[in-house]
């Protein structure tokens, strides 16, 4: 049968009427071959406009379309939609890119037109060639795996197991909080954390669909949208929860001290310690016994528990779960001060990190003091660290902090130095204004330098004299402090490459993890079926975290609801009377989808993990395997016609 | 007068957040009208003034600081040496730099000596030309082979060199000067002619490798030479390296409390500050003390950026001064820097402030020699 094509030129308003000749670009399509109708519109992908389309089908029996206009990463799924809604296969359409490709880029208008004409007369040489595909759908598991226990991953849990489906939440530490653990209170309600916390912790613990792996890692994960296989790997806490009454005499026998990270290294613990979340565990890096088999304290916690809750045989645990959603909720580190050795944090103990500060405010080990500075911008809109965006919490974390000393301590000097004050989330302004009103005094200028008031032979915790321009007064000055807190920004934590390898996600520039568009999708990554939330996809205050976890959430069961989920038809085959063998598709796939079949000694694709990206298809040598709709035969018509 | 527009895009000054950091780490600010920030700000609003009347712009010691702690990588150094180039294009120049200026075009040194006398610090000591196969050629500042106050240097460096058997050799009456110090004063021209000249030297000579007894030389050879340039080692890598690998060893003791001055040109702009400590820890009987403004937040001794040739303004306060009350404070009887200026700003402060009898500048070169 020979095809009957119709061609529809998009004016896009003006953004391509405006440097492209459509009338002529028109005339042009109408008497290129198999061509049956050509017509041009205002917006092609209006109801009317899509209705030109539609009734051509019927009316003239077309059996392909060509739509000249944007992008089709922009609305070749909605012209599949049209023509599939008029009887046609999804499929045997192509999108000539005039807008982008051509009008967007380019000024001459008849040069334009003549590009735009080349670009159809292109898709028009290729869509004859296209075939139908069939839509093809998958069964869904339909349950998902959060992985990351901070409030991201704990809302986006709750918010899953509420919908009615299983979840498994895995936290690599052994409580769950994440950062919001640490901290005392939260700007801008000045609400305390733990107040937070507990409810959503509660929840979490005594949810029917809710199981937590704690003190674990995922460390593998296979398969596809609605079909995952996540194998978890539990380490032990080598304390029986069940049997341990947290007496604690363990603790005093335990001859090993290390800094305390909950503390932000304020303090030590020992090998074996109440965890935040109250439970006692034993820090398997830490314990002699557990490293070397040797203790070197004579009672060892062991020997003095009562009820026996030290249990040295506990091994770790290897869990296998299928599940058909992911989100991932890994959070964030905090920038490493010492990196800024002109601020002195490592060498006098009155400067301290801001988080430090949320550990001393929540231990209530504030002490009284005459001169405080906050520093702005640690680590972060900082091209010397690498680190050149902002932290967005930062601001008003010094605000929160600068307020919290000032009012406990009215006597007390607050002075923050900051560059721009950034306070752009509902109620933050108004907070700034609140704090600026309790006598903390803002000065505009960064910190410089920081170095000891009293001599060359400082003491660690001596006043100190604090360097900056005060670029208001225009002049260099000198602030003397007994106290300085530095507020640090958030940073990749350093394992984000180690999760990003097992789930194939790719990073943004800046080292977190990489959502699809920072606009319209921004909670989907580029595999199917995992979502981001949180601060692992950048900084973010709890807000905008809560928001994105319940986005992913919605997200993640959207596809678990339907219990079935499209993919990709447009993916790569593999002809296996030519294919010799030799495997070079599967080394190229970046999605894991040919494998060698030992069989027939020949490649065959995974339909639901190909993407149809086609780099097999550049690499297979003998053409063996090929992508549908972009197969050479089509390709090569497509360029022919350039020639 | 001057296109500050072209400054601003050669600069990338419009990345200039004007948060002061440069300003407020400025070593020259808290004593001079000198202020980094503001410049910038002036050259973005297009604000064009007369060069003359900005005498603070020959303040500055090219230290680097403010372009160092940059959050976004503006170098207001930079802008200030262009300022300088502006002015000396203009015929003004400062009059005592006329001199040396003059002297390092025809004698290949700003001490106004002749070109024949380069070498004479070497005397008795035998040392070979690098043309004729040698390993290492040992540069010499022009400090170093002409003033007679830091000549021990060069010749403690030919010494330690030995001690470790070294093959090395100098260039001789080929050395001239390496160009740091024009080039910071502004003289961008002299700087091309000194450094295409002298690699061309170097290319005659076979030299692969350099080592320096300045930080300013060795800094200009790394940084500033170009894709030609050699290899080049500052002593201090040097020696650390031969005392890690066991060729050089201390068999004399060496009684002291020792302090370090950091010089902004090997510590905060090539980032080396562990080897010059771990020659010092590792002289016998010595005692090492830190001065609490020490590496990344180290005080300029305001010998660099052609001030070794310029009082600047407000000559009443000189950082050094401060420096060697900083140094007494650790209860150090020696003040250790690896450089000729430091050596020379630092050794006058000494004098100046009356303190002869409690501390004395010496180089790492002398002390080491001393400990062999
Ligand atoms: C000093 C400071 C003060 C702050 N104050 C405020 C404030 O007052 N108000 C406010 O709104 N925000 C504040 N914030 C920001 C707030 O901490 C974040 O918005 C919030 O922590 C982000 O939550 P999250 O769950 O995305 O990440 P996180 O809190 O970082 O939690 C991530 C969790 O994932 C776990 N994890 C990481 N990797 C893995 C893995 N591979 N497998 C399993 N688990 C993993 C981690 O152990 C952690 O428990 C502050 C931040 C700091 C640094």
């Amino acid at each position: 049968m020979k095809s009957q094509i119709g061609v529809y030129i998009c004016h896009c308003g003006l953004n391509i009427a405006n440097t492209v000749d459509v009338e002529q670009v028109r005339e042009f399509a109408r008497i290129l071959p198999n061509v049956a109708i050509a017509r041009n519109y205002t917006y092609m992908c209006s109801d009317p406009g899509q209705a030109l389309i539609t009734n051509d089908i019927r009316d003239l029996g077309l059996t392909h379309v060509v739509v000249a206009s944007c992008s089709p990463r922009m609305h070749e799924p909605t012209f599949r939609a049209t023509i599939h809604k008029a009887g046609l296969n999804p499929y045997v359409l192509e999108m000539a890119n005039i807008r982008e490709q051509c009008s967007w880029v380019h000024s001459d208008r008849t040069l334009a037109t003549l590009k735009a004409m080349d670009l159809i007369a292109s898709a028009v040489a290729k869509v004859a060639l296209l075939v139908p595909l069939q839509e093809r759908e998958v069964k869904v598991t339909q349950s998902a795996l959060v992985i990351g226990g901070g409030i991201a991953g704990m809302t986006a849990t709750l918010d899953i197991a509420n919908a009615g489906f299983q979840v498994c939440l895995v936290e690599k530490q052994t409580h769950l909080g994440g950062r919001v653990a640490q901290l005392d209170t939260t700007f801008p309600t000045q609400e305390r954390v733990a107040d937070l916390l507990a409810p959503v912790l509660r929840a979490i613990t005594t949810h029917p669909n809710i199981r937590v792996i704690t003190n674990a890692d995922v460390e593998k994960v296979d398969g596809f949208i609605g079909n995952f296989r996540a194998t978890i790997r539990a380490r032990p806490t080598f304390v029986d929860a069940m049997k341990c009454d947290a007496c604690g005499k363990c603790v005093d026998a335990c001859p090993v001290n290390v800094p305390d990270a909950f503390d932000a290294n304020l303090t030590t613990r020992r090998a074996i310690y109440r965890a935040p979340d109250a439970r006692f565990v034993i820090d398997a890096r830490a314990c002699s016994f557990v490293q070397d088999r040797v203790c070197r304290s004579d009672p060892r916690c062991a020997a003095v528990c009562d009820r026996n809750a030290i249990d040295f045989s506990q091994t770790e645990n290897l869990v296998e779960i299928n599940i058909g959603a992911i989100i991932v909720a890994t959070g964030a580190a905090t920038f490493d001060a010492t990196k800024k050795p002109e601020l002195g944090f490592g060498t006098y103990s009155n400067v301290i990190t801001s988080l430090q500060f949320e550990r001393l405010a929540a231990r209530q080990e504030l002490q009284s003091v005459k001169d405080v500075v906050f520093v702005s911008c640690v680590g972060s809109r900082d091209a010397t660290t690498g680190n050149t965006y902002c932290s967005r919490v930062c601001c008003m974390v010094n605000a929160k902090q600068a307020r919290r000393i000032q009012e406990k301590f009215p006597d007390a000097r607050v002075t923050v130095f900051y560059a721009d004050v950034r306070a752009f989330g509902k109620g933050h302004e108004e907070f700034y204004d609140a704090v600026r009103k309790t006598g903390v005094r803002y000065r505009r200028g960064y910190v410089s330098e920081i170095f000891a008031a009293g001599g060359q032979t400082p003491k660690r915790d001596q006043k100190l004299i604090v360097r900056a321009e005060d670029t208001l007064i225009q002049k260099p000055i000198e602030v003397s402090a007994d106290l300085v807190v530095l507020g640090i920004g958030m940073t990749p934590r350093a394992e984000t490459n180690e999760i990003a390898n097992v789930l194939g996600l790719p990073r943004s520039g800046d080292g977190f993890l990489l959502e699809i568009h920072p606009k319209l999708r921004p909670v989907e990554t580029a595999v199917d079926g995992v979502f981001l939330a949180g601060a692992c996809q950048g900084p973010k205050d709890i807000v905008d975290t809560i928001a994105q976890a319940r986005a992913a959430a919605s997200s993640a069961f959207a596809s678990l609801c339907r219990g079935q989920v499209k993919i990709e038809s447009a993916t790569a085959r593999v002809d296996e009377e030519v294919c010799a063998g030799c495997g070079l598709c599967v080394a190229t796939c970046p999605y894991g989808a040919p494998a060698l079949i030992a069989r027939t000694g020949t490649a065959r694709v995974n339909q639901v993990l190909c993407k149809g990206c086609g780099a097999c298809e550049a690499a297979c040598p003998s053409k063996a395997i090929q992508v549908m709709q972009c197969t050479p035969r089509q390709v090569l018509a497509q360029i022919a016609v350039l020639a | 007068m001057f296109d500050t527009e072209s400054l601003v895009q050669q600069y990338e000054l419009t990345a200039c957040i004007q948060c002061g950091k440069c300003t407020g780490g400025c070593p020259i600010a808290l004593k001079s009208a000198l202020n980094p920030r503001a410049l910038v700000y002036q050259m973005l609003r297009g604000e064009e003034f007369e060069l003359v009347s900005r005498g603070e712009l020959w303040d500055c010691t090219t230290c680097a600081t403010c372009g160092l702690r940059c959050p976004k990588g503006v170098k207001a150094v930079d802008l200030i040496i262009a300022l300088r180039a502006q002015w000396i294009e203009s015929g003004k120049i400062p009059t005592t730099l006329r001199a040396p200026l003059t002297a390092t075009l025809n004698q290949g040194n700003p001490l106004v000596l002749p070109r024949e006398d380069r070498s004479l610090w070497a005397d008795g000591l035998n040392v070979k030309n690098v043309a004729d196969g040698a390993g290492i050629a040992m540069f010499t500042c022009c400090e170093n082979a002409y003033d007679p106050r830091v000549q021990a240097m060069p010749r403690a460096l030919v010494n330690l060199l030995r001690a470790a058997n070294q093959d090395f050799g100098t260039l001789g009456l080929d050395e001239q000067c390496c160009g740091s110090e024009v080039r910071r004063i502004g003289e961008a021209g002299l700087f091309e002619y000194l450094r295409d000249d002298n690699l061309e030297k170097f290319r005659a000579a076979r030299v692969s490798k350099m080592v320096t007894t300045s930080p300013h030389c060795f800094n200009v050879f790394k940084n500033e030479y170009g894709k030609h340039a050699i290899p080049v080692e500052h002593y201090t890598q040097t020696l650390a390296h031969l005392i890690a690998d066991g060729a050089l060893k201390f068999s004399k003791k060496f009684q002291a409390t020792i302090t370090y001055q950091d010089p902004c040109f090997l510590g905060k702009q090539n980032g080396i500050y562990d080897e010059p400590r771990a020659i010092l820890k590792a002289i016998p009987g010595a005692k090492f003390v830190e001065m609490d403004r020490s590496r990344e937040r180290s005080v300029c001794c305001e010998g660099g950026g052609g001030r070794m040739w310029l009082e600047g303004t407000n000559s009443q306060v000189r950082l050094a001064n401060d420096r060697i009350a900083h140094a007494l404070d650790t209860g150090a009887n020696i003040l250790a820097t690896a450089c000729p200026f430091c050596f020379l700003t630092l050794s006058d402060a000494v004098i100046a402030t009356g303190n002869e009898e409690k501390i004395k500048v010496m180089d790492i070169l002398q002390i080491a020699n001393a400990a062999i």
